[in-house]
């Protein structure tokens, strides 16, 4: 039933579009590539490294989590990806072609959900189709059938004060769900949430990431979360973020946060992490002594 | 057991509804001010056309309804009112949103809009007389000098503390260029617009009046002035009372719901 929304979906987004982003009529996810990407921010008080030389190749479909502590430089690869920051070194390829700027084929999450205040749930979830230049009546029945997917039938003209921190995320996928995008950038997306509202969520997205197989890089600094959800995880070291280890969790889908192997592997990769986040402080003693 | 007998004490406490209490005290201010006013009036220290009672001043204000007078001229002042904060809000709105999205106008607008914002309206009168003499425009020129500038900082204030995320998500969703301003930037700095905009109509209103009194036509400022000439105290009162009454009734009717709409959608949320 999901793969039939989609088609359709994609069909819809070619309609509006036109010929200028073939990439929207994509079935599921594409591949990306990321380069020897460098991130240095030169502020008044010096330059500080965040992200150091990152390499990633994630498949088409694949849900890869980025995980490492907070202040690494994850959610800065991913402002990268989606195109809102621009690396100092290093190229990003989406299906094989370097990224310039921003583009509706890569959807950012972030943890505030971001909605926009001044419009009910059904104009914000309107709101990126109404960019693409889709007509009225089009974009309205679209937007009510990704409402509807994320389980907020009925809530279409209330607004983002009135919803709870789990219906806004709801809306905020929603939202992005609709431009149908090929790959999803989540910036710890639950991380204000409840653990159970945070376990639903999953649940969801890892339903709509399998009835839709798009591309998910997902960021977190929450180790559980990584191996419930990924099937990669990818540790990051603190500044300069780059990537110490990477886990591949084969386990079959739903996982249980119980389960015994899921349980051994997150504390493996608990280790790794916290390994890591000793050689930085390390690192940064020894820089401290010698300077 | 402990809330059944909870519940009843609290009930008891509260037989008066709160906002019954706040009016009914305020009833009684406004009560004892008209006592303590008529007293003054009645003790015979000033003479009775200096200083009127509140009774001959509501005395003013019903004939003054009566025979037309008043409400001529309060459509009068009224209608240039509205026009002039027309104009005030489209020229302001523009210019804020230049100023605001452009360094270029910032650095030459913004500084001339801010400096001219330090000079009190009523200042344009003598200019406004001298370039379009006694005319409607005159007036018209006076309200605009007195609303846009307010509304122009309103903006561009708004338009800078803009909620970065907000333009994040936009961007990420596609918007661009116009789209991103008018969708996405105005909307966001609407809380900041209403602020310059009830900022704007104060100073309107009275550089509105000001100007008004040094006018010969029928108007509320007018009014003002005749009772002068005519030394009836209890006219110029009865128009202060109209005026003030215009002025609480427009910020009650339009600003004050437009702004408690802002708080809930806008304010509440980081």
């Amino acid at each position: 039933m999901f793969r039939q929304l989609t088609v359709s979906d994609s069909e819809h987004m070619e309609h509006a579009n036109g010929k200028q982003q073939p990439v929207l009529t994509a079935p599921g996810g594409i591949s990306l590539k990321i380069e020897d990407v460098s991130k240095v921010f030169s502020g008044r008080t010096g330059t500080v490294q965040a992200l150091q030389l990152v390499n990633v190749d994630v498949e088409a479909g694949e849900f890869v989590c980025l995980l490492g502590p907070s202040g690494c430089g994850k959610s800065t690869l991913l402002s990268i990806i989606a195109g809102l920051e621009s690396a100092t070194t290093g190229t990003i390829y989406a299906d094989g072609r370097p990224i310039h700027g921003t583009g509706t084929e890569r959807v950012l999450l972030f943890q505030e959900a971001a909605l926009f205040p001044w419009l009910d749930v059904q104009r914000n979830v309107e709101f990126g189709l109404r960019q693409a230049g889709m007509r009225g009546k089009e974009r309205a029945a679209l937007a009510r059938r990704f409402i509807e997917l994320v389980h907020l039938k009925g809530f279409e003209r209330s607004y983002v004060h009135q919803l709870s921190g789990g219906m806004r995320q709801r809306v905020a996928i929603a939202r992005a769900l609709a431009i149908d995008p090929a790959i999803l950038l989540m910036d710890e997306p639950f991380g204000a949430l409840d653990a159970l509202t945070r376990d639903r969520l999953h649940a969801e997205l890892e339903s709509i990431w399998a009835s839709t197989r798009k591309t998910v890089i997902f960021v977190t600094h929450n180790v559980r979360e990584a191996v419930a959800l990924g099937d990669r995880v990818l540790v990051f070291s603190p500044r300069p973020g780059h990537i110490v280890r990477e886990f591949r969790v084969t386990l079959p889908r739903p996982r249980s946060l119980e389960d015994r192997i899921l349980v051994e592997q997150t504390a493996e990769i608990m280790a790794v992490l916290r390994e890591a986040m000793g050689a930085s402080e390390q690192e940064q003693e020894r820089e401290r002594t010698n300077g | 057991m402990a809330k059944a007998i909870a519940v009843p004490q609290e009930e008891r406490k509260s037989a008066i509804n709160p906002t019954v209490k706040s009016w009914i005290r305020r009833l009684i201010f406004f009560a004892f001010l008209l006592a303590l006013w008529q007293g003054i009036a009645t003790s015979g220290v000033w003479p009775d056309y200096l200083f009127p009672g509140p009774l001959t001043v509501l005395n003013s204000l019903v004939s003054g309804f009566q025979n037309g007078l008043f409400f001529q001229a309060t459509l009068v002042s009224l209608r240039r009112l509205a026009l002039g904060y027309a104009i005030s809000t489209v020229v302001g709105i523009t210019l804020g949103l230049l100023i605001g999205r452009y360094r270029m106008v910032e650095e030459t607008i913004g500084s001339l809009v801010l400096g001219l914002q330090a000079l009190p309206s009523v200042c344009w009168i003598p200019l406004a007389l001298l370039w379009f003499g006694l005319t409607e425009q005159a007036m018209i020129f006076v309200v605009v000098m007195g609303a846009v500038f307010s509304i122009t900082l309103g903006v561009n204030a708004g338009v800078k503390n803009t909620p970065p995320i907000y333009l994040k998500a936009a961007r990420n969703l596609g918007a661009t260029g116009p789209r991103l301003t008018v969708q996405v930037i105005l909307p966001a700095a609407m809380p900041a617009i209403v602020n310059g905009m009830k900022q704007g109509w104060t100073f309107a209103w009275r550089s509105l009046m000001a100007a008004e009194l040094l006018y010969t036509t029928l108007s509320l400022g007018n009014l003002l002035e005749t009772g002068r000439d005519l030394l009836d105290a209890g006219q110029v009162m009865a128009v202060m009372v109209l005026i003030i009454l215009i002025g609480v009734t427009l910020d009650g009717l339009i600003f004050g719901p437009v702004e408690r709409l802002m708080r809930e959608r806008w304010g509440l949320q980081k």
